[in-house]
């Protein structure tokens, strides 16, 4: 059991999807999708643990061993990054069912469950392979169930929406997929391990270069990065309430992490001549993508499309640590990764949760939620304020780290700039507050009606995870650290 | 002849252009979906030319063949393969949905009945 650990988070899912397909009833589906992500979750805790205490686990698929097998390959970066979206997928899927009840038709809801079943192992899939092709085919098993998911939401747009993130996505999986190709044909091998020792003694070869562009760009366009971010904002806007606030939270994490293994596992950047100007082309990115994301967000009158560029914005801030480079630079955008999740699986779950109880995410239909929700809008502003970066929560340990190793390569500008966009985070949320404890207009009769249990308990739960990662940030911050060090150390175990 | 001898490749890049152009200059759905298969044929063929290894035989083991081709990219692409085919039902179910939704497959037709998302 112990040592088919590795395998077991992503076979679970991966196992249980067909099974979900055969059960009838909408309400079996859902309890058994449950378990298997509950499962999964505990699992990659076990499997947490273990790597924390004995270092890197590796699972030969098949028994065929590493350059010629597809191997499993856990370190700290894939342990953490398999935590978090298990971890959230699980609460989720707990939390989804009176969200889904409502926006979804009967006969679609089992298949629905399926369709999320099969969206985790990809994504669980990707974050535990060591085998480049594996993670493509992974990649595409995660982005059509999201297409599928997407597609099911509840207006007629939901539809364009989800062909454009299929001809977006499928044009960036391409990418990645001659990316690679290029990779086979320089060294012969697929497994990233074995590609991570040959290709720095390649040299600056021009095929390596090429491959790394379109890698780049393949992943960039996934993890929606500024200016490939075109599909995001209607996606998230149009899905299904639980189904954005699954993708919100998990699949920019993953592709996060693809574009973080193939920079310092695969290609070794920080060794050569290239890492330089990437840097600047990461850091000028992650800083438009920061502004544009904010500014588009405080002006915006849809509270669901606001957070989807809430959304780009923070995947800015996760893409300037990554620029900036150096271990402190990388841990911060490692743990911007955890609590990033955290934050937006905390708010659009409680915006599930409104629009579940008002029908709208519309700043207009919005006013006086706060009265009308007190726990779910209290946890929406809990969540809210650790998306600024205030004191005392999660928010403000990634965005004191991310200003730390700014400040380390005294680049004081860039210091500046991060401190502006948090502040710009805090202009759109406090419109929410305002609007949430305004009085509303028209009728004075306000009945309290909260969000079904179920929901309320998740939502509060990763609404106080928020809290408490603020005071006690070992878990993140040593993980990140750890995964750091070893991903820039040169030290490959 | 240096250019014949990377025919292949000179397919490759000419089949991937016309195919992402499509995809980004055209403005009814399917063509859009043509364009993109005609982008991922290139990159098979592109991986089966990799398998090629000059005077090569097939990959099936036999007596008094020494060089094979390399069979391994070939495994590969059929992965793609199916992996592209799925893709393009779950595109062309899309657009059968959107057409029964807007009663039009042109994209300029379908933005316009919508105010934009």
């Amino acid at each position: 059991m112990l040592s088919q650990l590795p395998v077991l988070p992503v076979l679970l899912p991966l196992i249980g999807a067909p099974a979900c397909a055969l059960l009838r009833r909408p309400t079996l589906a859902w309890v058994f999708a449950c378990l298997v992500a509950v499962l999964a979750f505990l699992c990659t805790v076990s499997l947490f643990t273990t790597t924390w205490q004995e270092g890197v686990q590796t699972y030969a698929l098949g028994g065929w061993p590493s350059p010629w097998g597809i191997e499993y390959r856990i370190d700290l970066l894939n342990a953490l990054v398999l935590l978090v979206v298990s971890g959230i997928g699980a609460a989720i899927l707990l939390a989804s069912r009176a969200s889904v009840w409502q926006e979804i038709g009967e006969t679609r809801r089992g298949l629905f469950y399926v369709a999320c079943l099969l969206c985790l192992a990809g994504l669980l899939g990707i974050a535990a392979t060591g085998d480049a092709f594996n993670l493509f085919v992974f990649l595409e098993i995660s982005s059509l169930s999201t297409y599928a998911l997407v597609a099911m939401g509840p207006d007629r747009r939901a539809l364009l929406a989800a062909y454009n993130y299929l001809i977006m996505g499928t044009i960036g999986a391409t990418f990645i997929l001659i990316g690679i190709g290029f990779l086979y044909m320089l060294t012969g091998t697929l497994s990233m391990a074995d590609l991570g020792e040959r290709l720095p003694a390649m040299g600056e070869s021009r095929t390596a270069f090429a491959a790394y562009a379109f890698i780049v760009v393949g992943v960039c366009l996934k993890l929606a990065l500024f200016p490939l971010h075109l599909w995001l904002p209607g996606a998230y806007t149009r899905a299904p309430s639980i189904v954005t606030v699954f993708l919100a939270a998990t699949s920019t994490k993953v592709a996060l992490y693809v574009l973080i293994r193939f920079t310092y596992s695969v290609f070794h950047l920080e060794f050569s001549q290239l890492a330089q100007a990437l840097d600047t082309v990461f850091i000028a990115l992650g800083v438009i993508a920061v502004f544009a994301g904010s500014l588009v967000a405080i002006f915006e009158a849809d509270l669901k499309r606001g957070l989807a560029y809430s959304s780009v914005a923070q995947i800015g801030f996760m893409v300037i640590g990554l620029g900036i480079g150096t271990v402190e630079g990388l841990q911060a955008s490692l743990i911007h990764l955890f609590n990033h999740a955290l934050m937006k699986g905390a708010l659009f779950l409680a915006l599930a949760a409104f629009i579940l109880r008002v029908g709208s995410s519309n700043f207009s239909s919005l006013r006086g939620i706060g009265r009308r929700m007190p726990l779910a809008t209290a946890a929406f502003v809990l969540a809210g304020i650790s998306l600024i970066g205030i004191p005392g929560t999660a928010g403000f340990i990634s965005k004191w780290y991310l200003v730390l190793a700014a400040a380390a390569q005294q680049q004081w500008i860039l210091l500046g700039l991060i401190l502006a966009g948090s502040l710009l985070t805090a202009v759109y949320i406090w419109r929410f507050v305002e609007t949430a404890y305004a009085e509303p207009e028209g009728d004075s009769v306000i009945q309290r009606n909260e969000a079904p249990l179920g929901m309320l308990l998740v939502i509060v739960l990763l609404a106080l995870l928020n809290l408490y990662f603020g005071f006690d940030s070992r878990l993140p911050v040593e993980t990140a650290g750890g995964a750091a060090q070893a991903l820039l150390g040169g030290d490959a175990s | 002849m240096d250019v014949f001898s990377y025919f292949n490749y000179w397919v490759v890049v000419v089949l991937m252009m016309l195919g992402f152009f499509i995809v980004i200059a055209r403005g009814n759905l399917v063509k859009k979906l043509i364009g993109l298969n005609i982008f991922q044929t290139s990159v098979f063929i592109l991986y089966i030319s990799i398998g090629n290894v000059s005077g090569g035989a097939a990959p099936i083991l036999e007596e008094g063949v020494a060089l094979y081709s390399n069979p391994l990219p070939h495994v590969l692409i059929l992965t793609a393969i199916v992996v592209g085919i799925a893709t393009t039902a779950v595109g062309l179910a899309l657009v059968v949905r959107i057409h029964a939704a807007y009663d039009s497959v042109e994209e300029s037709e379908i933005l316009a009945q919508d105010e934009p998302c």
